[in-house]
């Protein structure tokens, strides 16, 4: 019988650089850059509101009313978008809607990422009754119309940003549960996670130390597009009235109002819109660029 | 048959039998009994489906659902495997009995990094902290004979080629100093050129470390250079077992035969890759009928 002895051979090194960290693999993809610079300067101009907003919100000036942005005939010196019928300065009242937009998509997409995913970790995990529970409870909640149901709530609930938080949670949660559980379900048959149970890990260990990873990249992209969405149903639950009340300036609110005097100041509906356009397609982008650069297999 | 016994017995498997639910109840291991002592590298042959990876699971606790053990046990140190409660099993994975995967470009969690991933079961199974966890790590990993440990250790496992995730899983099995380490077909899923030194690998460090091991493959070239002793398993019986020099050198069984037979010979183009006569395979199936029927005729009467 022939024995091989032991030899020195090395194993050939690859020839491949050390791999960049996620930091700096982040700073190189354009998309992260410019979208999450973008959201970046939403947050500042958000929390430094009163510090950046050329006049008050509320302020009303009937004497100014409609007037038209800078660049338009007629238009007057400090209202650098126009005002609206009310002589409110649109540009002041964008600035302050960032607020009431930009709570809502933090705080009610993380909610509802947090109780989808911990849900659907556990569902797709666990299997047996817990999966059928929580799969079952999605497919029921998903049949009732979204933005009935968030009316419905609302109406229920009362106005105000915590109800129009609280709908949004209620109704995406399952979002994120369908999405986490496919995954997680895919995650546990993978030989890596058969492997760490050969050593001999705990169910918990090989859930966050084999699986959650894994999951982490669809995650994150899931929660930035929730946020984009977070941002268009607190608008169309403010155009129809029932978000914050009418002395907070939001984007849905100032859409609402500029409708109604659309063919003589048309700039009043195309600024928020604009904002409201501008952050969803930023969130989405961003979603895009992070689940590209987070996700370990895709990248180059 | 009677087999030479130098060292003490490190796990013994006692007639053990499992079926297929899926498959009407179809036996898939047929009272298999092998031991495997201190210090061996113990060579566990058959084609597909003899029924040698449901031993390796079975020993490791991951059967699939489908199958379902009936009757033996599995003895390791005086502790049957198979009657542990899941929590003692635990206990005994990753600090007495270790894995190497067959498939190294699945087995490892693409979402982690190396160094995670290998000091996980040092510092859960060994009690070493993160630190000495990583020193001892990196010693492994030049143990394996990677060249640059260090970028390997912060490599995720897209970025290394199957040699060298193979040398990862090696390094990080023997790393936890199991008395037990089962190679599910570790070479299967590589080049050839990389298999020899895989081999060579495996054989080395089990000589160092003293670990027995239990080699799983359907390669009877691969078996012949690294282990001691060797059983063919035929449709989750045994069909022979014995020291790998005389079974390979002087078969009994017609069955070992073909299997020799149907191997590549590098030196003799002429002769090889015959398959297994069909008279051979008849026989076969006769004995496994008769020993089913005897079987059950000893459980009824």
């Amino acid at each position: 019988m022939e024995h091989w002895a032991p030899t020195t051979t090395t194993a050939a090194a690859d020839t491949s650089p050390q791999p960049p960290s996620v930091a700096a693999r982040l700073v190189r993809d354009p998309k992260v850059v410019c979208a999450g610079g973008f959201i970046l300067l939403l947050i500042v101009v958000a929390v430094a509101a009163p510090l950046v907003a050329p006049q008050d919100p509320l302020a009303q000036n009937l004497l100014m009313a409609t007037v038209p942005p800078a660049g338009f005939p007629d238009a007057e010196a400090g209202f650098l978008l126009g005002t609206d019928g009310l002589g409110r300065d649109v540009l002041s009242r964008v600035i302050f809607g960032t607020r009431v937009s930009l709570t809502v998509a933090f705080v009610a997409a993380g909610l509802a990422c947090l109780i989808g995913s911990v849900l659907g970790l556990l569902a797709g995990f666990l299997g047996g009754w817990v999966e059928v529970l929580v799969s079952r409870l999605v497919d029921i909640w998903m049949a009732f119309p979204p933005v009935l149901l968030s009316i419905l709530l609302v109406a229920v609930l009362g106005t105000g940003l915590h109800s129009v938080i609280a709908a949004i949670v209620v109704i995406d949660w399952t979002r994120f549960c369908r999405v986490v559980r496919t995954e997680t379900m895919g995650q546990a048959q993978m030989d890596y996670v058969v492997a760490a149970r050969t050593i001999g890990f705990a169910r918990p260990a090989i859930l966050f130390r084999e699986i959650f990873p894994n999951v982490v990249p669809v995650l994150i992209a899931l929660l930035t597009l929730e946020m984009g969405i977070a941002v268009v149903v607190e608008a169309i639950l403010s155009f129809v009235g029932l978000s914050v009340s009418s002395d907070t300036p939001t984007w849905g609110g100032m859409i609402a109002e500029g409708r109604q005097v659309v063919h003589e100041a048309w700039w009043v509906l195309a600024v928020p819109l604009a904002a409201l356009f501008a952050t969803v397609v930023a969130f989405n982008q961003l979603g895009d660029g992070l689940a590209r650069s987070l996700d370990p297999v895709l990248r180059r | 048959m009677t087999v030479p016994r130098l060292t003490p017995t490190r796990l013994s498997i006692e007639t053990l039998s499992a079926i297929s639910l899926r498959d009407g109840d179809k036996p898939v291991l047929r009272r298999v009994s092998l031991a495997v002592d201190t210090g061996e590298v113990h060579g566990l042959v058959g084609e597909s489906g003899a029924g040698k990876s449901t031993i390796a699971k079975a020993i490791l606790g991951i059967i699939p659902s489908q199958v379902k053990v009936t009757g033996g046990q599995i003895d390791f140190e005086g502790r049957d495997l198979l009657a542990l409660r899941p929590g003692e099993l635990r206990d005994i994975l990753g600090r007495d009995i270790a894995l190497i995967p067959q498939d190294p470009s699945t087995a490892l969690n693409p979402a982690r990094r190396i160094d995670a991933q290998m000091t996980d079961g040092l510092c859960l199974k060994r009690g070493l902290s993160a630190k000495e966890a990583r020193t001892r790590a990196r010693a492994l990993l030049e143990e394996v004979q990677i060249r640059d440990p260090d970028r390997v250790l912060t490599s995720y496992p897209h970025q290394l080629s199957g040699g060298m995730r193979q040398r990862v899983l090696i390094a990080a099995a023997f790393g936890l100093e199991p008395k037990l380490v089962i190679a599910d077909e570790p070479t299967t899923a590589l080049d050839v050129t990389v298999q020899k030194q895989i081999l060579r690998l495996i054989r080395s460090l089990q000589e160092s470390h003293g670990t027995s091991v239990l080699f799983v493959s359907h390669d009877l070239g691969v078996v012949a250079k690294i282990c001691d002793r060797v059983t063919v398993l035929y449709m989750g019986k045994v069909v022979e077992q014995g020291v790998t020099a005389d079974v390979l050198n002087a078969p009994r069984h017609a069955y070992t035969k073909a299997l020799l037979a149907a191997n590549p010979r590098y030196d003799r183009p002429d002769i090889g890759l015959e398959p297994t006569p069909p008279e051979v395979v008849a026989t076969l199936r006769a004995e496994i009928a008769a020993f089913d029927a005897s079987i059950a005729g000893a459980r009824n009467g």
